[in-house]
C-alpha cells in the first residue's frame, strides 16, 4: 500500500523524502506501435485503455512540457452529463458513469465529489427548454431532478432570488455531477498506464510528421524521430498548430478561458451553481476557495492569460449572482487555451491521413469527457472503427452538414 | 487590451465585439463548381495561427465601425489596426 496511514505518518515525520515517483522517465524508444501525441488528461486517459482494454504492446505518450501543464492542470473541475442533444448525452452519460468507477478502476484517489451541479433558470421559457433538456438526460440513462424556487431555497438560501433583471424562479439539478480534484486525473492514469508499460515521454515536442504517399511513418520530436504504426493527436489547444504540421486545417479556433479562486473559506456553496442570465458558474474546492469562471475572452489565443474585461464581467456575474460572494478576496487567477470548435462539440475521427487519429475540439467542457474520450479514442486506435458512443464526432460533419450544436450559434467557435 | 481605432484613437477592447479572422470579408462569390467543398472551406477552416493573426472587430459601443486588427495571438500585442471599409476600397484582405 503506497499511501498507508503508517506510511503517511512515518514520511511526516521523516521530512517526506521516502515518496517514490508515480511513473518511469524512459528515453524514447525508435519505434511504437501507436504513439499518443499530448500528455494531457485524453491523452493519458487514450494510452491508459490502450494498453488496458485493448492489449496493445508498444504504446508512448509524447508530452512537450510536463505531465498536468495544460488543461488537465487548469480547469476548474466540474463533471457532469446534463446535455440536450442525443450525440452528446450519451457520450457525457458514459464519461460520467466512467467517473464513478475511476477511483476503484485505478485504485487511486482522485477525490471525486458527487455534490451536485445546478444550472438555474430564470424565465418560464427558460424553465420550459430545462424540462426539456432535463427530459433528453433521463431518457439516456443519466439523472435529472426539477427544483421549484422553494426547494431551491432550502438547497441555496444565499442566491438573489430577487433581482430586479433576473429573478431565480429555480434550477436543473444533476445530483450526480460534482467536482474531481483534476491534478490526480493526470496522474492516476499516468502511473496505471506506465504500470502496464505505456512509456510516457515529458519534454518531447512534436515538431512534425513524416508523411509518404498520404500515409504517417514517423514524427519529428525535440528528442529525435520517432516510427509507429498509428499516431494519435490529443493537444487540445494546440489542434490546429500541431494538425498543421501534416497539412490539415481542422474547423477549431484557439480561444482563452480565464479561472479564478478566493482566500479559503468555511463551507458555504453546496454544489455547482450556474447562473442562467449571464457567464457565471461557481463551487467550493475542499480546501475551502471559491472556485468560478465564466465566458472565454472571445479573441484567439494561444497566450494562457486573458484580459480584465472578462475578469470584471465574471465578478458582475458573481456579484448579480450571489452578493455575499463580494467579500469574498481573489487569491489566483490563470487561463488555458481551448479548442473551440465550430458547433461547440467534440471530434474523435480518422483524418485524411491513413496513420493519424484526431481528438480535440473539446472547447470548455473536456474535462468531464476524460475517460470516455480516452476509451473511445483507444477504440477508434485500437479497431479502426468510431466507438458507438462517439460515432457523431467525425470530422467531416461540417462539410456534410451534420453539426452537433447544443447552443444553436451556428460556425461561431466563440460563442458556444 | 487597447484598440488603436483609426478615427477615436485608443480604446478599451471591452467596447468591441470580435467576429474572427479577417478571410471572413472575402466571402467566395458563387463558383461554378465545387460550390459545396468551397463554401464549407470558407466558413469552417479559419486561420488559427500562432502569432500575427488578422481580424474583424466591431466597435458596438462605439461608432459602430468594423476594424481590421493585426493582433498577436501570443502577446495579445496589436501592431495595426485599419477601418475594414478603407482596406476593402483598396482591394486588400488577404
Ligand atoms: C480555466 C478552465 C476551466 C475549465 N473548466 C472545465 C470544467 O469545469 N469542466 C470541464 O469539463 N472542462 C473544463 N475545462 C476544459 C478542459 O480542461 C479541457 O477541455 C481538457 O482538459 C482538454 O483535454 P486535455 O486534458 O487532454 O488537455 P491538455 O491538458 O491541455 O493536454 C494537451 C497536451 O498536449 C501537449 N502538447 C501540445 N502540443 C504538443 C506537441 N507539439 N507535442 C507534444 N505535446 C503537445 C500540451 O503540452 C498538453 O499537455 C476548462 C478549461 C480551462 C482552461
Amino acid at each position: 500500500m503506497a499511501y498507508s496511514a503508517i506510511k503517511v505518518i512515518k514520511e511526516a515525520l521523516t521530512g517526506h523524502r521516502g515518496w517514490k515517483p508515480l511513473w518511469r522517465r524512459p528515453e524514447p524508444k525508435s519505434e511504437y506501435d501507436i504513439i499518443v501525441i499530448g500528455g494531457g488528461g485524453h491523452g493519458l486517459a487514450t494510452a491508459y485503455y490502450l494498453a488496458s482494454e485493448y492489449k496493445n504492446k508498444k504504446i508512448a505518450v509524447l508530452e512537450k512540457g510536463w505531465l498536468g501543464g495544460g488543461n488537465i492542470g487548469r480547469n476548474t473541475t466540474i463533471f457532469r452529463s446534463n446535455y440536450l442533444l442525443h450525440e452528446n448525452e450519451k457520450f457525457y452519460e458514459m464519461s460520467l458513469k466512467l467517473w464513478e468507477q475511476f477511483e476503484q478502476d485505478l485504485n487511486y484517489n482522485a477525490m471525486i465529489s458527487q455534490r451536485g451541479v445546478i444550472n438555474l433558470f430564470h424565465s418560464d421559457a427558460q424553465r420550459d427548454a430545462y424540462v426539456r433538456r432535463g427530459n433528453s438526460m433521463l431518457i439516456n440513462g443519466a439523472d435529472a431532478i426539477l427544483l421549484n424556487e422553494a426547494k431551491l431555497r432550502e438547497k441555496c438560501p444565499f442566491l438573489n432570488y430577487d433581482n430586479a433583471r433576473f429573478p431565480i424562479q429555480g434550477g436543473l439539478w444533476q445530483p450526480r455531477g460534482g467536482t474531481i480534484r483534476h491534478d490526480a486525473v493526470a496522474w492516476g492514469y499516468a502511473r496505471a498506464a506506465d504500470r502496464l508499460g505505456v512509456d510516457i515521454i515529458e519534454n518531447c515536442e512534436v515538431t512534425g510528421f513524416d508523411i509518404q504517399n498520404a500515409k504517417c511513418n514517423a514524427v519529428r520530436t525535440s528528442r529525435g524521430r520517432i516510427k509507429a504504426k498509428k499516431f494519435g493527436v490529443a493537444v487540445a489547444g494546440s489542434s490546429s498548430a500541431v494538425m498543421a504540421n501534416a497539412g490539415l486545417r481542422l474547423p477549431i479556433e484557439s480561444h482563452v478561458l480565464q479561472a479564478f479562486v478566493s482566500e479559503g473559506l468555511k463551507p458555504i456553496i453546496p454544489g455547482v451553481i450556474t447562473f442562467g442570465a449571464g457567464h457565471f458558474y461557481i463551487s467550493q474546492s475542499d480546501k475551502g476557495g471559491l472556485v468560478f469562471g465564466g465566458d472565454i475572452d472571445g479573441y484567439n489565443s494561444y497566450a494562457q492569460r486573458g484580459n480584465m474585461a472578462v475578469v470584471e464581467d465574471v465578478c458582475e456575474g458573481g456579484m448579480a449572482l450571489m452578493p455575499m460572494i463580494g467579500k469574498a478576496r481573489l487569491l489566483r487567477m490563470w487561463g488555458g487555451v481551448m479548442d473551440m470548435s465550430m458547433d461547440g462539440s467534440p471530434i474523435i475521427d480518422r483524418t485524411p491521413i491513413k496513420g493519424i487519429y484526431f481528438n480535440g475540439g473539446w472547447c470548455y467542457g473536456g474535462f468531464k469527457a476524460t475517460p470516455a474520450s480516452g476509451k473511445c479514442f483507444a477504440h477508434l486506435l485500437a479497431t479502426d472503427e468510431n466507438h458507438p458512443n462517439a460515432n457523431a464526432y467525425l470530422l467531416n460533419r461540417f462539410e456534410k452538414g451534420y453539426m452537433i450544436d447544443e447552443k444553436g450559434m451556428g460556425a461561431q467557435p466563440n460563442l458556444h | 487590451m487597447k484598440i488603436n481605432h483609426p478615427l477615436l484613437g485608443p480604446r478599451n477592447a471591452s467596447e468591441f465585439t470580435i467576429l474572427g479572422d479577417a478571410k471572413l470579408l472575402q466571402r467566395p462569390n458563387t463558383p461554378e463548381r465545387d460550390q459545396a467543398r468551397v463554401f464549407y472551406e470558407y466558413l469552417y477552416h479559419r486561420d488559427n495561427p500562432i502569432g500575427q493573426h488578422q481580424e474583424l472587430w466591431f466597435h458596438e459601443q462605439g461608432d459602430r465601425s468594423w476594424l481590421i486588427v493585426s493582433r498577436d495571438t501570443l502577446t495579445h500585442e496589436i501592431n495595426n489596426v485599419e477601418l475594414a471599409s478603407n482596406v476593402i476600397k483598396k482591394g486588400q484582405t488577404q
